[in-house]
Formats: C-alpha cells, structure tokens, sequence
C-alpha cells in the first residue's frame, strides 16, 4: 500500500530533548518539496523526560487525516520501544540509536541501526550540542534514505534559525553525519520514499490557533483576556505575536490590550466587558475554561453583550487528556449556563478556517450581540496543517451590527417611529438597538443586567413579560441561522438516501474515507456542519437521507443530539459514528462504521 | 426589589452646576432597599461627589456584582450606563471596559460579600492591574438579600442578631489593597457624609485603583447592640477625626488657612489636590506601613481608623503599564485595526 510519496514516519522521542524542532524542520522540508504531509504531535502532559511522538503522513494524493500503520520507525526513546516497535507495519523499517545494539524481536521489520549518541559523542564534545544534534543526525539519516532534498532543508534550517548562521552550518554538519552514515551502511533510498510534487504548491503550513489569533487581528479586535490552557494558549500567544507585528502605532503605542486574567472567570469576564464597551473582545480556552466560563456565559446570553470565544477543544471529561483531542464540549457550549440558554457556534475544518470563521465570529457576535463560540480542537489548534493560504476581501465592510451613535439616538424616534428601547425588537429580527457608554449626555443609557428586565432594561419581576422578553432572544436565535455560515454539501448519488454528516478535525479523515468507499461501491452523500444553529441546508439534507452517519469525536453522540433536539431529525435514521480515544480520526475508521452497518458481511470478512 | 422610576418634575430653583445641571440629575430610581440602609447614604454622598466635580454623567460608567450593594447603582445617575454583571466578577468586566475605552470615570460598586468572599481573588488582581477605576465597597458584615449570614469582613468580636458568635477572623479589604499595592486606600462611614464625599471625588480623580472600603450599617440583620458594625458602634469608635481630608478641584483656589506642620498637600494627576488635616504624626499616609500600622493598633483597640489611609500619588495605571493607545481602543477605526490583504500576502508567504 505504501510507496513513493505514500507512507507514515513516526518519531518516538524523549520530551525536552529538542526533538521538536528537528521533527518540523523535516515536516517542513516535505512541504516545501511540495509533497501534501500532515504532521501530529502526540506530546504529553509534562515539561521534559516523558515519551512524546511525531507522526508524519506523507501523501501525494493528499490525503491529510493521521492513518495508523507506520511505515518507518524512528525510535529515539528506550521507555517507549516495546509499543513503538509494535506499530510498525510487517514490512516496514525501524531506525534506532545502536550504540547500545539491541535485539529487536521482529523478524518482519528492517532494522536500521545508526550509532547516533556515538557519532556525536565523537564530534561534540559539549553535553548539550551532543544531545540536540543527535535529532538532528537522525534527521540526516533520513535525507539518504528517504532521499530528502538537501537544499531545501538547508533552506529549512536556515528559515528557522534566521541569524544565527554558525548554528546552520552546525546543524549542517550533523545532517551530513547521518547522512553518510546511512547511504554507506544501508541501501538508499528505501523503496518508501520521496520526490518532489506539486500538491503543497500554493498552500501554507500552519496551525490552526496561529491561525485564529490572526484572525482576531483581521477581525479588528483589541481586547483578548485569556487564562492559559493547553491546547488553547498558544491562540492568543499568535495574537500577541501578530499585534506586537501589526497594531503598534509609531509612537510605540499599542492598539490592543491583552490580559493574562487569575482564572477563566476573569478572562471571559474582561471579554464580556470589553465587548459591552463596544471594542471587540475574546477570550481562547478548552473544557475546563468553558465550565468555568458557563455563569458568565448565561450573562452575556441574557444581558446580549457580544463576545467571541474560541474553544480549542480537548479530552474530557473533568481534567481528562489535556494533550489529546475531541470534539466533547458541543453540547456544554451549545447550552452553556443555567436557565434557558442557547449559543452560535462556528465549526472551522482547518486553519484557513480558524482564520476566516474566526474573523467572521466577530461579525456574527456583533450583529446578533451574544456570545459566538468558535469550535477548534487540539489537533486542528496545534497541529501543523498544509491548508489553503488566508485571504482577505479589502472591500468587505466589518459588520459592527446595530449600535447607534449620538446624532442616530436623537432621530431614532423620527426614523423608527418608536422610542428607543434597549431590548425593543424594531425590526422584528429579534435583534434590538444597542448603545454604548458615554455616547449622549441624556439619551441611550440603561443598565446591563443578568436579571430580569423589560425591553427598556428595567428590572422586572413580571412573568409575562419575562417570558416575552426570552421568546424574542429566542427569535434572534432564528435569524441567527440565516447568519452563520452554511454547511458544505458533496453530492455523491444523486437522490441516494444515505448521508454522512460530519464536521471540524475529522474533515480530512471523512473525506478520504468517502474516496475509499466509493472504491467499496458505496457511495454516499455527505455533508460538514459549519455551525449552530443549524441552517435550512442542514435540516433538508436530513429530510432527503433515510439513513445518516454522524461522524464525531465524543462518546456520547453529542452532535447526533444537537440534530434530534434542536432540528427534529428522528433519532432513528442518525447512526453515530464515535471515535473518543484521544487520537485524530483516521479514514479507516469511518469506513468501517459506514461498511459495518452497510455490509456487515465484508467488514467480518475483513 | 423592583423598579421604581421617580418623578421627572423638581423645583426650577435648584442650584445647579458648570454643566447646568441640578443633583436631581444624577439621581436614579428609587431605592428599594431598606428605610435607614448605610448604602442609599453613600449614593447620597457619590451623587453629591459627581454633582459637585461637574462630572458629565453619560460619562460614567457604573458597574458592580450581586447583593444588596451591587443594586445600589441603579439608584443614582440614570444618565449613566450601568453593568450589574455577576456575583464577584465586577472587577473583570471593568477591567475590559476600562481596556475598551480608557475616557471613561469607572465607579465600581461591590459588596463585603460580593468582593471579601466570592470576588476576593477578582478584587486582588483588579488591584494588582492598577485597573484606574473607583472600587468602592458598601461594607456590612453580612449577607442582606440572603438574610443576614455572617460576611468575610464581619468582626470576629461581632455575634449575630440572633446571638450566634462568629468563628472566624475578619479580611480586612483595606489592609489587604495597601498590601497588594493599591494607590489610593480609604475606609469611611456611611453616617459621615463629611467625610465621604471629599474622599469619593478624590477616589475619583486618582489615576490608578482607588479603593474605598464604608462601612455601612445593615440596619434590617446587623444594627444590634453587639454589632461592630452597627450605627453606634461605628460612631462612637470612629477615628475620623484623627485625619479629615479636603478635596480641592483643580479649578479651585485653596482659600482656607491651615497651621502649619497639620496638614498634608497632594496633588493628583488632574491637577486636584487633596489637604489632609490633623496630619497624626504616627501615620503619614503616604507611607504603606504607617498606614497598616494605624489600621492595626487602632482596630486592637476597637476604633475603627478612618480618612485617606495610604496614597501613592505617582501610581502607574494599567494603561500606563499595557501601554495601550491614548485614544479609546473603541474608537479606533477598522483601517488602523485591519492589516488588509497585503499584509496578508506577506504572512502567508512566511508560511510556506
């Protein structure tokens, strides 16, 4: 099955070892040799000594999802060996530091053993340099065997250690080590290997949290309060990256403020302040932040202040697998806060998506004053991805939605033939007017309140007009799924009744499955959700299958819920497709539970 | 607690201020709390403070948690916005209004439970941000819309209505603002209207946090005879005199003759200064640990030491330390704001 520009390496290494960065220079070199790679971190929980792994999947054809089965073993980590070498598929290649030989029990596999601590042993004699270029000569052994193109990870090199030349030449040096090594030792290349293609041509390499903070930047927001949290914390650290390059003025002030709050309560607290003020205001954080988050959450619902929140998504419950990820926090957001409460959520499928539903979560929360929550994961955050470059639309005016200034609150009553109500619906769109602090000396003022008031903000403990008053935040809810962004539809058979609905991170891995079962004779109409609520698209798509798959990454079918609870769709005819262990999902994976209800009798087969 | 708006109509005579307005218009509804609650006084006495600074009051940004208190800025400046957000959490939602747009007069309203318990961590690091805001705290010792649970600032000498003793020791907000570096730190009465006001507007024109913490008589669950917190008790050991402040705007001349080596003279950011009479010689409050020390010989005694406590009139605010733009970030416009696709071409191609 594996060939040329078609396999899977993975790196077992030691975290803190610097390994890191040798394992993305080399994704990096793949890309720019233009072949389509999709590089994953499964890192632990921890700041050094523990296992960490990088598996690269290389794909010609494009193919992006992880796929299990590695082709090449780079085992750099002794704690790891028996399950590293357990993963190799009968066929394929293990490189190891055979300073200290060892047996490896597998007679279907090739070892390559590359005496790496010795050989830098013999040319370092700094601990540390002996440590870090010992990635680096594994690296090198990979250019003879994987026939990696030297110059372009020179360039590689280079890129990421801009100024600091000696060290390039240093690395260089290491590179050649293993290099040599290799081509004299084994036979070079393996019949896995690579050459140069086109299907990264065009694309960038980047991670979908750099992503969104940009995003954030495009959007024109100025006020991001965060609480760090792995996997969402290095979202607003691109922020900051991006507005230290871009929103400083030239007298040294800055045109955005960050604060790194005590607790998620302050951080998204600080978000709904801002956003209350008018200036628009996020916050990044993953499950344990939107539990956190909820009581605020409820406020900012009920009050409608906008707020965007980006929630890189990882495995829960409780604490759970704070380096693996899931899509398990759709129901907590969809329903965040007690009480009668219901979110926008956006579902991005990749970095080009962070970017672009992340700068559009803005408008959305602006437009519809209530919090939108832009639905990330931890592979999708902190993962490289080969994606589509962003793109900016100059003439698109941002949509700051409806706040009057002074001179628009002194003819509001000529122009609308009402007064104005802080919570009168005008328009009958279910989205009133709103003013901000200090724009009119006598009229606009209110008071923003969690409790209940009448459409003039006044307090009220009447429940008709309670009732009245959450009946039309639910109305906004209605033209808010004329907002969001509509779903993405692949029409495989015409008039088929079997649909396959999914949505996020697991976008690649459907995708391929769909090619894989089209192979199976079996061909199935699909459809990506790209938000909440659910649009008329998503509604028809479920009326036309008599029998859907909704594929996620939770146990509990949460999306699946979302459909029967919030679009009516029978429970009957959406078959959960649930892959919850941590890991991103692969294609086989979604064929077999597409085959397994289809043709029960050929996965058995199998 | 429900809304009640009061009559537009007042008397044509009264006086007014620079900006032509009477005190009526900094009012708010009216007050649903209590008869006799300390807290309808210090509205009384900010409505005042803002009435007298010639404050425009759309300008003003009124804000606070949950509690008997939090409900307080409904009562004063209709003109204003106001954020009554969550329980404990006032000082996060200023802390992004104030990012938003820094031009605005932050008055916050809080409670001894809203901030000495559920919002304590939230208050620390309000202080800690040097968020440029007033925080003041309507301080009874106990919870009132719950009916009358014993508070984090309740003393420990202080029992219950009911006679239940309380177990525990007092957090002593002010202590803990000077510890925590607040710059501006005073305790008051709410029974001392005198001496509140002058204190509100110098809390007001301080650049940085100022933090005033009044102690205010919950007449309905802590007004008893063995309450420290109670009108008497407050009144009979008041150490106010000790250190009476005079708020000067910075329009004003200062005409009054004060003996020499009684009084301090400070002057704000604003150009407002502040003369501190009867200057005690033990406690020159522009020092932290004099001012800890008043606070602590004085409450072994059972006085309650009040006045400016602890002033640092050259505090950075948290603008000065973020070193955000001097124009609101609200106003800036979407093309200072908004890369565009050039700049875009550049970052994407970085990527490659």
């Amino acid at each position: 099955m594996s060939g040329i520009n078609d396999f899977v390496v993975k790196f077992a290494t030691v975290n803190g070892s610097g390994s890191a960065s040798a394992n993305g220079i080399f994704a990096k070199t793949l890309f720019r040799m233009g072949i389509p790679v999709s590089p994953k971190n499964i890192f632990p929980s921890n700041i050094q000594g523990l296992p960490t792994w990088y598996e690269v999947r290389v794909s010609e054809a494009g193919y992006l999802a992880r796929r299990d089965g590695i082709d090449l073993m780079v085992a750099m980590n002794p704690q790891s060996y028996k399950e590293d070498l357990a993963e190799i598929v009968p066929g394929g290649w293990l490189l190891y530091d055979s300073t200290l030989p060892r047996i490896w029990p597998r007679a279907d596999i090739t070892v390559l053993g590359v005496p790496i601590a010795e050989m830098c042993a013999r040319k370092w004699s700094d601990p540390r340099q002996r440590q870090l270029f010992k990635n680096m000569v594994y690296v090198g052994a990979l250019t003879a065997l994987l026939d990696m193109d030297l110059k372009v990870l020179e360039t590689t090199i280079g890129d990421q250690l801009k100024g600091k030349e000696k060290l390039v030449a240093a690395n260089m040096e290491a590179v050649a080590l293993g290099r040599d090594y290799a081509a004299q030792h084994f036979q070079c290349p393996l019949p896995i290997h690579l050459r140069h293609a086109e299907g990264a041509k065009g694309k960038i390499l980047v991670s979908g949290n750099d992503a969104a903070g940009l995003g954030a930047i495009y959007a024109g927001a100025t006020v991001c309060a965060w609480y760090p949290i792995t996997p969402s914390t290095s979202l607003a650290e691109a922020y900051e990256k991006y507005a230290k390059r871009m929103r400083v003025a030239k007298d040294g002030r800055r045109l955005y403020g960050i604060v790194q709050a005590e607790d998620e309560l302050a951080a998204i607290g600080v978000a709904i302040g801002g956003g209350w003020n008018g200036a628009r205001s996020f916050t990044a954080t993953s499950g344990p932040g939107i539990s956190l988050m909820s009581e605020f959450l409820g406020l900012a619902y009920f009050a409608e202040v906008p707020v965007v929140l980006f929630n890189i998504q990882r495995g829960g419950p409780s604490t759970g697998m704070p380096t693996r990820t899931q899509q398990s926090d759709i129901t907590i957001c969809a329903y965040a806060s007690h009480g009668d409460t219901k979110h926008v959520l956006l579902f991005p499928k990749d970095p080009t998506e962070c970017f672009s539903l992340g700068a559009e979560a803005f408008d959305l929360a602006e437009r519809l004053q209530t919090p939108v929550m832009v639905m990330s994961d931890l592979d999708i955050g902190m993962n490289d991805w080969v994606t589509d470059p962003f793109a900016w639309d100059d003439s698109k005016v941002h949509d700051r939605g409806k706040v009057l200034d002074a001179e628009q609150l002194e003819g509001f009553k000529e122009a609308t033939g009402s007064d104005w109500g802080r919570y009168q619906d005008i328009d009958g769109d279910g989205i009133p007017y709103r003013t901000l602090p200090g724009t009119h000396p006598t009229k606009g003022a209110f008071f923003t309140r969690g409790t209940s008031h009448d459409e003039n903000a006044r307090y009220t403990e009447d429940g008709h007009i309670h009732a009245r008053v959450i009946d039309r935040i639910r109305r906004k809810f209605d033209t808010a799924a004329t907002l969001v962004p509509k779903p993405e539809i692949t029409i495989r058979d015409k008039g088929g009744k079997t649909g396959l609905i999914y949505f996020g991170a697991t976008t690649p891995a459907v995708h391929e499955a769909l090619d894989l079962l089209e192979r199976d004779g079996v061909q199935v109409n699909a459809l990506r959700i790209r938000a909440f609520p659910f649009t008329r698209e998503v509604l028809s798509f479920c009326a036309m299958h008599d029998r859907i798959f909704v594929v996620e990454q939770n146990r509990d079918a949460q999306m699946r819920s979302l459909l029967m609870t919030e679009g009516n769709v029978p429970g009957t005819k959406l078959i959960p497709a649930l892959n919850y262990d941590g890991m991103p999902m692969t294609a086989a994976f979604v064929r077999g539970a597409v085959l397994k209800e289809l043709k029960p009798a050929q996965v058995a087969a199998e | 607690m429900s809304y009640i708006s009061k009559p537009v109509a007042h008397h044509p005579q009264l006086p007014r201020n620079a900006l032509g307005l009477t005190r009526r218009d900094y009012e708010g509804s009216m007050s649903t709390l209590c008869a006799g609650c300390g807290h309808d006084s210090i509205t009384a006495a900010i409505i005042e403070a803002c009435f007298e600074m010639d404050l425009p009051a759309h300008r003003i940004a009124k804000v606070s948690g949950i509690g008997c208190s939090s409900k307080a800025p409904t009562y004063f400046m209709n003109r204003s916005h106001g954020f009554n957000s969550v329980h404990g959490r006032m000082p996060s939602v200023t802390t992004g209004a104030a990012i938003a747009n820094r031009d605005l007069v932050y008055i916050g309203v809080s409670g001894d439970g809203d901030t000495a318990s559920i919002g304590l961590g939230q208050f620390c690091h309000a202080v800690r941000r040097r968020l440029n805001m007033t925080y003041i705290v309507m301080n009874n010792g106990c919870y009132g819309l719950t009916k009358g649970q014993f508070s984090a600032t309740n003393d420990k000498t202080s029992p219950s209505k009911k006679g239940e003793a309380n177990p525990f020791d007092a957090i002593d907000l002010c202590q803990l603002a000077i510890q925590l570096g607040a710059g501006f730190v005073a305790r008051s009465f709410s029974g001392d209207k005198n001496q509140l006001t002058p204190l509100i507007q110098a809390a007001i024109s301080y650049n940085g946090f100022a933090f005033l913490d009044v102690i205010s008589p919950c007449v309905t669950f802590n007004n008893h005879a063995t309450s420290t917190k109670s009108y008497e008790y407050v009144r009979a050991h008041n150490l106010a005199s000790e250190n009476h402040l005079d708020y000067v705007e910075p329009k004003e001349e200062i005409t009054v003759d004060y003996a020499e080596g009684t009084t301090a003279d400070i002057e704000l950011h604003d150009g407002s200064r502040l003369i501190l009479n009867k200057l005690d010689s033990q406690h020159d409050p522009r020092d932290a640990d004099a001012a800890l020390m008043a606070i602590r010989t004085n409450a072994a005694k059972g006085a309650v030491a009040t006045g400016l406590l602890y002033i640092d009139p050259e505090q950075q605010d948290m603008h000065d330390i973020l070193a955000t733009d001097k124009r609101p970030l609200n106003a800036l416009p979407m093309t200072e704001l908004c890369p565009g696709s050039n700049a875009l071409d550049g970052i994407n191609a970085r990527l490659r």
